[in-house]
């Protein structure tokens, strides 16, 4: 079972996303609520409630017309690695529910595990993890249309972006019926990946110098989410802009200012 | 102040008193209980007189104690014994009750029987292809694993009643000719939130299907489907011991039937330390009072638990 990974070095699966390319068209989200059966609400206005693996967010840089600029950013969940993979939300969780494989490098969440102590998500310093306050209601008839790689969630647990671990699994099971040692790049992407029509989310192992991701990381113009934090989180970022990459590093708009007048 | 004590007992007990003697009218009318009630009275009554002196016991205590005392020397404490016979007897044929509803009435409530839609003769099927189970069972390319054969295989030998049973006729006319799917009662059906990949199991780990399954393959007809009326599953994942003892690999289908297997063959597929915590920690004594006697522990790559994460097993 094991004896596949022996040879080959831990996988650390990431995320590259080009913020350059994204035009907020919002077809990582659909594709991602789709594949994981993400419960929707009557009312997807109501943030309290809603429930979005992967959100969009629109950035602005604040200026007046000429030189306005927006950026849109897609937050998955990040996969903190932090240090030896104690990531701020398996760190705190009491019941062993969500927890940092070695092997993949995916922060996992077990449904049936948690019981819905919401310590991770205020631990959780991107908020990409969502509580079912409900059950999922789904429209009529809609309940034979879900993935049944994904099992649903239930009123009461905690969930969040998984990389589509599913996916993980099916294309291992592939490299067993074809006697494969690994699983290929392509047998492995993640829902948003695939469905963005601009190309901006890159997925591979970004310990695996052939993935793309190995060599887009490496940009010049990378960077991650709060990333002085030391999470060490796994999506990066890429964007030409200074503006974009400043705000994605927990800037506040008098940080330059302040530290002048200190001295 | 050293007068004033006793008086406050004394009225306390004059209360508890009265109340005796009520509930010792009410009770002495049932037969059944003056054997208990004699030897409560004597018992309780000792320990009340015993904290008041003498010359502040009014005229009721007095009498009271005189009754009972009177009531101990003609009964000596001998019958007392003889009376809890009777209890531990009751206690006994009460443990035996339990047991029975516990063991046997429950495990009846708690299953209902359901016969598969039609019969099935493993038997003569696997005679007749070549490559044993996976023949009809088989991979598909991508890896997945097609479980249960759908109509379409089946049509390709049943188009047409093929001897004479009950149910090969039952199975043409009502399926094959109406094209409806055999609504098969899957024994080994796991709940939603368990990944189980056959092909790891078979392909990765060369393991037999028997392991699990059990020898279902050498069976002439169906068995009956056990449905727990609780948890809607079959009873082959629980197992039929009702203890949950197990003799064979195939007995039970829960997750620590995956554990023990995966804990045990760590020789053959490193050791995954999915044991229980106990057995961990036994594991650990013995590795340190035996140094080099046991298998390197491999940590697992679960960095909560160090050993195998339960993504693993679980989505």
């Amino acid at each position: 079972m094991k004896k596949e990974n022996k040879h080959s070095k831990f996988k650390k699966y990431g995320m590259v996303i080009d913020l350059d390319k994204c035009t907020g068209c919002g077809s990582c989200m659909v594709a991602c609520m789709a594949e994981n059966n993400v419960p929707f609400k009557q009312d997807e206005s109501d943030k309290l409630l809603s429930i979005t693996w992967l959100r969009l967010f629109r950035l602005t840089n604040d200026k007046p017309f000429p030189e306005t600029d927006v950026c849109y950013l897609p937050r998955p969940c990040m996969h903190c690695e932090g240090h030896g993979g104690h990531s701020p939300c398996v760190s705190v969780c009491p019941s062993t529910a969500t927890d940092y494989s070695k092997d993949t490098g995916i922060v996992s969440q077990i449904y049936t595990r948690c019981f819905g102590c919401r310590y991770c998500m205020a631990s959780c310093p991107y908020k990409a993890r969502y509580f079912n306050w409900w059950d999922p209601v789904w429209p009529d008839g809609m309940e034979k249309y879900l993935s049944p790689k994904v099992s649903p969630r239930m009123r009461g647990v905690v969930e969040k972006c998984s990389f589509c671990y599913h996916r993980y699994q099916q294309a291992r099971d592939k490299a067993y019926m074809q006697g494969k040692p690994d699983i290929e790049e392509s047998d492995y992407q993640t829902a948003c990946a695939q469905a963005c029509p601009s190309g901006a989310i890159t997925f591979g192992d970004l310990n695996d110098a052939k993935h793309a991701v190995y060599q887009l990381k490496k940009d010049p113009h990378a960077f991650r989410l709060l990333e002085r934090l030391g999470t060490n989180p796994k999506v990066y970022y890429v964007s030409s802009r200074e503006w974009v990459r400043r705000a994605g590093d927990n800037y506040l708009k008098d940080e330059g200012r302040l530290k002048k007048a200190v001295h | 102040m050293i007068g004033s004590q006793p008086y406050q007992k004394l009225s306390v007990l004059d209360e508890q008193q009265k109340a005796f003697e009520k509930c010792l009218i009410s009770l002495k009318v049932k037969d059944s209980f003056a054997g208990r009630w004699d030897w409560t009275k004597k018992v309780f009554f000792k320990g009340l007189t015993d904290g008041v002196p003498m010359s502040v016991q009014d005229d009721t205590t007095k009498e009271m104690i005189k009754a009972v005392n009177d009531d101990a020397d003609q009964e000596p404490f001998e019958k007392v014994a003889t009376v809890g016979g009777p209890v531990i007897l009751f206690f006994i044929l009460g443990l035996i009750a339990s047991s029975i509803v516990g063991w046997v009435v429950f495990p009846k409530l708690l299953y209902s029987q359901k016969s598969q839609p039609i019969d099935f003769n493993h038997v003569l099927h696997v005679e007749e292809v070549e490559s044993g189970c996976e023949s009809c069972h088989f991979f598909r390319e991508d890896g997945t694993f097609s479980g249960t054969p759908k109509l379409e295989q089946c049509i390709e030998c049943h188009e047409e009643v093929q001897g004479n049973s009950h149910d090969e006729i039952k199975f043409v006319e009502e399926y094959v000719a109406k094209e409806r799917e055999v609504p098969w009662l899957i024994y080994a059906k796991q709940p939603d939130c368990v990944f189980f990949s056959h092909a790891a199991h078979i392909k990765g780990a060369q393991m037999d299907c028997v392991t699990c399954h059990g020898h279902i393959g050498e069976s002439e007809s169906l068995k009956v489907y056990e449905y727990n009326r609780i948890t809607g599953y079959s009873r082959d994942i629980w197992g039929k011991n009702i203890a949950g003892f197990k003799k064979n690999t195939w007995d039970r289908m829960k997750m620590d039937d995956c554990a023990d297997c995966h804990a045990e063959n760590s020789a053959r597929i490193e050791r995954t330390q999915m044991k229980a915590p106990t057995s961990r920690f036994i594991d650990n004594i013995l590795a340190i009072s035996f140094p080099g006697q046991a298998p390197p522990v491999r940590k697992g790559d679960s960095v909560q638990t160090e050993r195998d994460g339960c993504f693993v097993c679980h989505k």
